[in-house]
């Protein structure tokens, strides 16, 4: 048995709550949003998952129960094994979870990103501000209902703004998405480019154009 | 000054005397052109591009635009090499909003030009869109000698201007 899987098992054994999750690669848990730090701490100090490589969340789009579930990815520099440990939100408008930064202090500016981009907030955190959107921005980007374009807003500097009168708008997609090809393609084709150029920011996409004409 | 031993072709201090005719706007517009001093807006790959025209192979001193000065009070021309967040947008135009006039603006790549690729809620669609741009280079990242073109473009440019009367004129 790898030393993961070990782990796996002895934390079920010491947290009956704790149940398998679907994976195609490494070993993953569920595990309680009530038990996720005495289970990640467990982890940390018996089974030596010293590294936590990354920690962020999944939205599971409006309307899903839990709708937000955190993930934590751990590494073990003495064993060599990776574990994922998920935990669901109990609410689906205003999740929350526990903070790990006193287990690892390198969550603390993943959580700021889980929190700036899918707005789950992290209780006890030290510094919970936003990352990489400026404060003050209103959306959290990454969640399921936020267009693809954006939303438009003010620029963050006042002084600016009303000097360039210019916001940050919903972009235009122009027959986007934009997404570079994969495969053996020669380079210039597999560049990033809007695939559907049936429709552009002056014709309108095919299908909405008939979705207008039914309305109208 | 010309020196002693000037040759035919050169400008003749003993028949001419010490004094050149020429028109202002030539005068200004020669002694700008040739000493462009760049501001490197660097936000992403193609600052480490706009690095290389500074080195040997393509070396742009020799178009008198080597001084690159990080102190938006010393240069010229800012050279906006990368993609503009919304987040960065704003000190953008500060900087700009600092460098004395006369000042240009070179939009470097996909990215400064147009967003580029970045579709995106947080990138700026154009820095054109919070400052005017004098010249724009295509290229993700455009190669050095595109940048080189750019500033013969920009020269280009400034020696049309009507630098003698724009000093007078109420801004």
């Amino acid at each position: 048995m790898t030393a993961p899987a070990a782990a796996k098992t002895a934390l079920k054994e010491k947290f009956p709550q704790v149940i398998d999750r679907p994976s195609a690669d490494h070993d993953a848990v569920n595990v309680p949003m009530g038990d996720v730090v005495a289970a990640l701490k467990y982890l940390r100090d018996e089974h030596a998952f010293d590294l936590l490589m990354d920690l962020t969340a999944i939205d599971w789009a409006e309307g899903a129960s839990p709708r937000f579930t955190v993930v934590y990815h751990l590494f073990s520099s003495v064993n060599l094994g990776y574990i994922r440990v998920a935990t669901d939100c109990a609410s689906n408008d205003e999740p929350t979870a526990p903070s790990v930064v006193d287990l690892w202090p390198a969550a603390n500016w993943h959580e700021r990103e889980c929190y700036d981009l899918l707005g789950v907030k992290f209780i006890a955190h030290p510094d919970l501000r936003r990352i990489l959107m400026w404060d003050g921005y209103p959306y959290h980007p990454l969640r399921k209902d936020f267009p693809l374009a954006g939303i438009e807003v003010p620029l963050p500097d006042d002084e600016i703004s009303a000097a360039t009168g210019v916001a940050a708008i919903a972009v235009p997609m122009m027959g986007g998405p934009f997404v570079a090809s994969p495969g053996e393609m020669n380079l210039t084709e597999a560049e990033p480019r809007a695939k559907d150029e049936s429709w552009s920011d002056r014709a309108a996409r095919p299908d909405q154009t008939a979705l207008k004409q039914l309305k109208s | 000054m010309v020196s002693a031993n000037t040759t035919e072709l050169g400008y003749n201090s003993k028949i001419e005397g010490e004094v050149i005719v020429s028109r202002a706007d030539a005068v200004i517009n020669w002694i700008r052109t040739n000493s462009v001093w760049p501001m490197p807006m660097g936000l992403a790959c193609c600052a480490i591009e706009l690095m290389q025209v500074g080195n040997g192979r393509f070396d742009i001193s020799r178009f008198g635009a080597e001084v690159m000065r990080f102190s938006p009070r010393q240069a010229d021309c800012m050279i906006v090499a990368g993609t503009v967040t919304y987040k960065m947008a704003a000190q953008v135009r500060r900087i700009y909003d600092q460098m004395m006039s006369p000042k240009w603006v070179i939009a470097m790549g996909a990215c400064a030009s147009s967003g580029g690729m970045y579709r995106s809620y947080a990138t700026l669609q154009g820095v054109d869109r919070i400052i005017p741009v004098d010249v724009y280079i295509s290229g993700c990242p455009p190669r050095p000698e595109a940048i080189l073109d750019a500033l013969i473009k920009l020269q280009g440019k400034i020696k049309t201007e009507r630098s003698a009367s724009n000093l007078f004129k109420q801004a």
